[in-house]
Parts: structure tokens; sequence; C-alpha cells
């Protein structure tokens, strides 16, 4: 459901997506590191794997975004990576088109940047000072604000395109709730995962550079 | 798993040997027709014209229709209440509420539409390898970073949809049923921290490989495109053929 399909959004709110879309990706790719472009790509790859799997969610099940994570751990990043696997969708499982690619990578990436700005820092010092349920509580609130950011997104670029699509965004928006419920706890489970086996993965705002001038060095 | 996702079986002919920027063009210009096009008739003559490209790229149709389903449920929600929720002459009425004809006509316009665009994509680039895809995107002039990004994650959701699977027998062979409870949940959450703490360590491995190999920033496409005159022809073809559409609207209209 966070596909729009090709069609459905009407030319003003396509071109208003196109435009954020690609000023975001251009800003990120810039920021974007060589040496990081094998962990973004990797870490798209396993959103991508693991938006396949079909989480049950009471009597029907879902398919996680996994945004706000995906916020979390790449930060701006995200954009290009969120880009990419849309595209990849997009080609090869036939969900959105080629011109709605810029309104849903938005939808996508603005929730994750979101995340990212919101609950990046505050996570960061949550590992350090080792609060477990600090760190799955923010897990949760990244989820969900992931979920939340893109429903709220794609009901908005269906009511814009179309006063007459109000009652379906509304049915949609309820669609998300199971969604995000789920999304919540896995996110929630996922980051306090990580935080116990591989730490350093959610401190990269604050050691990025002492760690890149370490690998520097030794290569150098 | 993930390879034969990705790279539908297909019995090639057509549209898989030209330079994948002749797809990719073709594609995006019969999109724009797609956005552009409102008239129903036009709509109609597009879904035809996306069918036969169908046709022609040698797609099967079980694939086909399996594409199909996947994106029809927003199709039917937004299209099963648009009759309801535009005002117009009346078709029937329902539980009290009517449906207009100007609503139905419009949801039919959007089914259309979205059932061409996701039909062409499908006979235009999906097809392609992926890879091939990257190249064509590179000499359309995309920025060299999200070309080597796109190359790479193609790469990887291969390798990880192995690792994947490979995680998910584990949790088979321990006798793990997915059902809708806090187990399930907290499991697949574990499983995917496992996947992606994985990830990082083997991109962390193939950065690490790569400056073994004088990685100095900039990696090189070990192909280069040509275009030749029977892809002009190509594209030149394509383009008439998705024009027709709005030729037609145009002709309507007038």
């Amino acid at each position: 459901m966070a596909h729009i399909p090709e069609g459905v959004v009407s030319a003003p709110v396509l071109i208003a997506g196109g435009v954020v879309a690609v000023a975001a990706l251009c800003y990120a790719v810039k920021k974007l590191d060589y040496s990081k472009i094998p962990h973004a790509a990797v870490l798209a790859a396993c959103f991508f794997v693991a938006s396949l799997v079909a989480v049950p969610a009471g009597p029907s099940s879902v398919h996680l975004l996994l945004n706000g994570l995906m916020g979390l751990l790449l930060g701006w990043t995200a954009v290009p990576a969120i880009v990419v696997a849309l595209a990849l969708q997009a080609v090869f499982f036939g969900f959105g088109g080629p011109l709605v690619l810029g309104v849903n990578a938005v939808n996508m990436a603005l929730p994750a940047l979101l995340a990212a700005g919101l609950i990046r820092p505050v996570l960061a010092s949550a590992v350090q000072a080792q609060q477990r349920r600090q760190i799955y509580l923010l897990g949760g609130a990244a989820g969900l604000i992931g979920v939340a950011g893109t429903g709220t997104m794609v009901c908005l670029s269906l009511v814009v395109s179309s006063a007459a699509y109000t009652s379906a965004a509304k049915i949609i928006a309820i669609t998300y709730l199971p969604l995000a419920m789920v999304e919540m706890l896995v996110t929630a489970t996922v980051v306090g995962f990580i935080a116990k086996v591989a730490p350093e993965m959610l401190l990269q705002a604050q050691t990025e550079p002492l760690a890149e001038e370490q690998t520097n060095a030794e290569v150098l | 798993m993930l390879a034969s996702q990705l790279q539908a079986q297909h019995q090639l002919r057509w549209l898989s040997h030209t330079d994948p920027r002749v797809n990719m063009l073709a594609a995006g210009v019969f999109a724009l027709v797609a956005v552009l096009s409102h008239q129903l008739s036009a709509l109609v003559l597009l879904l035809v014209i996306a069918l036969l490209l169908n046709g022609l790229a040698g797609t099967r149709w079980r694939s086909v229709g399996k594409r199909l389903l996947a994106f029809e449920t927003f199709m039917l929600l937004l299209v099963l209440l648009l009759p309801f929720s535009i005002s117009g002459q009346t078709w029937f009425s329902l539980w009290g509420m009517t449906a207009s004809i100007e609503g139905a006509k419009q949801a039919l316009a959007i089914i259309l539409r979205g059932n061409a665009v996701v039909l062409t994509l499908l006979a235009l680039l999906a097809i392609r390898e992926p890879i091939n895809l990257g190249y064509g995107a590179a000499a359309l002039g995309f920025s060299p970073k999200l070309i080597h990004l796109f190359m790479m994650t193609v790469r990887y959701i291969q390798v990880l949809g192995e690792e994947f699977a490979r995680l998910r027998n584990a949790m088979k062979a321990r006798a793990f049923a997915p059902a809708s409870n806090w187990h399930t949940w907290r499991s697949y959450g574990w499983m995917m921290g496992m996947l992606l703490v994985r990830s990082m360590e083997r991109a962390q491995r193939i950065v690490d490989a790569m400056r073994c190999r004088g990685f100095d920033g900039s990696l090189y496409l070990n192909q280069q495109l040509q275009w030749r005159r029977k892809d002009s022809i190509a594209l030149a073809l394509l383009l008439l053929l998705s024009l027709l559409p709005l030729g037609l609207q145009l002709f309507l209209e007038h």
C-alpha cells in the first residue's frame, strides 16, 4: 500500500514529488562518500529482501516498510537507497511507475529522514548509556514514525490529487494501522538486537569521523 | 530465490537486444503519454499497445498476471469508491449511496492507465538484466555514485536473498511457524537484525577487499554501450507507437 500506482495522482503532485525527490537525492548523493557506497548498497539490498517477508498481522499479513529503521541506520544515505529499491520494485514487481517514483520516494524517504533526525541522536546516547528500555522504545518510535509518516504522506498525495480520493484515503489510512503496530514491534526488536550485537552501527553519527580516520591510516 | 524473481524467465525475442537506453526512454515516454491521456478510447488504445509490446517482447502471460495482481488491491480500493465519491449522473444506488457514471468513467480510466504502465514496464524494462539497465542509466547521464549504488544493490539483493533463505531455513528447522503473535514478531525482528549485522560486516569486508585492489574512489563500468542504427529505428518505432494514443485523443477532441 505504500506504492502509489502510475496514473493515480494528479500532475501537480507528480511534479512536486519529482522535484523534492530529485533535490533530496542530489543532496544525499553529494554527501555520500564513495567508500560508503558498499554499506549503503548492502543495506538497501537488505531492506529490499526484508520487505518481501509477509509478516502475519491478525487475520492477514503485512510487508514491512522498514523506512524508519533505514533512517536510523543510514541517515541521509537512506534517500538514494530508498530510490534504488523503489526503482527496482517498480521495474521488476510492478509496484509504482517511472513518473510516480518521485512521489513514492518522497513518501518513504521523508519519514526516514524524520526518524533519523529525531531518534538517531537520542538513540546513540541511549546505546552508550546501555538503557535497554529506552533503546527498545526509541526503536519502536522510529518504526512508528516511518509507517505513520508514509501512511500520512500517501493519503495526503491522494487527497491533494483529487478530493474524490478522500474516502479511499481514509480506508488506506486504516490499513496502515496493523502495519504500524507490527512495524513498531519488529523495529524495536531489530534495534534492540543491533544494540546488543553491534552497537557501533547505531553510534555511527558520533564515531564516524574517528573510524574513517583510522581506516584511512591503516590503508595508507 | 530472488534471482528468479528479479529476472523473470521469459522467452525473449525482441526488445531485449536493443540498447537499454532505447527501452528506458521509450518506457519514460510511454508513462508520460499514459498520464497525459484522459479519453477512454485513447487509454484503451494505450492498453492494447502495452499488450502488443508484451507480445513482441515475449513475456509469459503467467508472470504478466502475477504482476497485475500485485498492485490490483490498491487500484480496487481507489476504484471501487470513486463512483460513489464523484457526483454526477446516477448509475446505480447501493445502501443509500449513489454511484455516478462520471465516477465510474474516471475509475475505468485509472484502471486502464495503471495497467498499461505496469505492462509496458514489464515488456520494456523487466525483461532486461538489472545490470544492463544500470549501464543504460549511466549512459543516460545519471550520477556515477547512484549507478554504483544501483549496481551493488542489485548484486547484493541476490547474495542477501540467499543469506535470508538460509536464516529462514534454520528457523524452519527449529519448527518456527509464523503466526500473529509476539513470538513471531520478535523472531522476525531478530532475524532481520541478524541479516543487517551480517550485511554490515559483509559491507566492511567488501570495502577492505576493494581497497586491497587499489580502490581510488571510482569504479569503472566494464562495458561501453554502442548506439547502433537499429537502436535508432527501434526507438523511433516505439516512440511512434506510444504517441498514437495522444494522437487519437487530439483527433477526437477536434
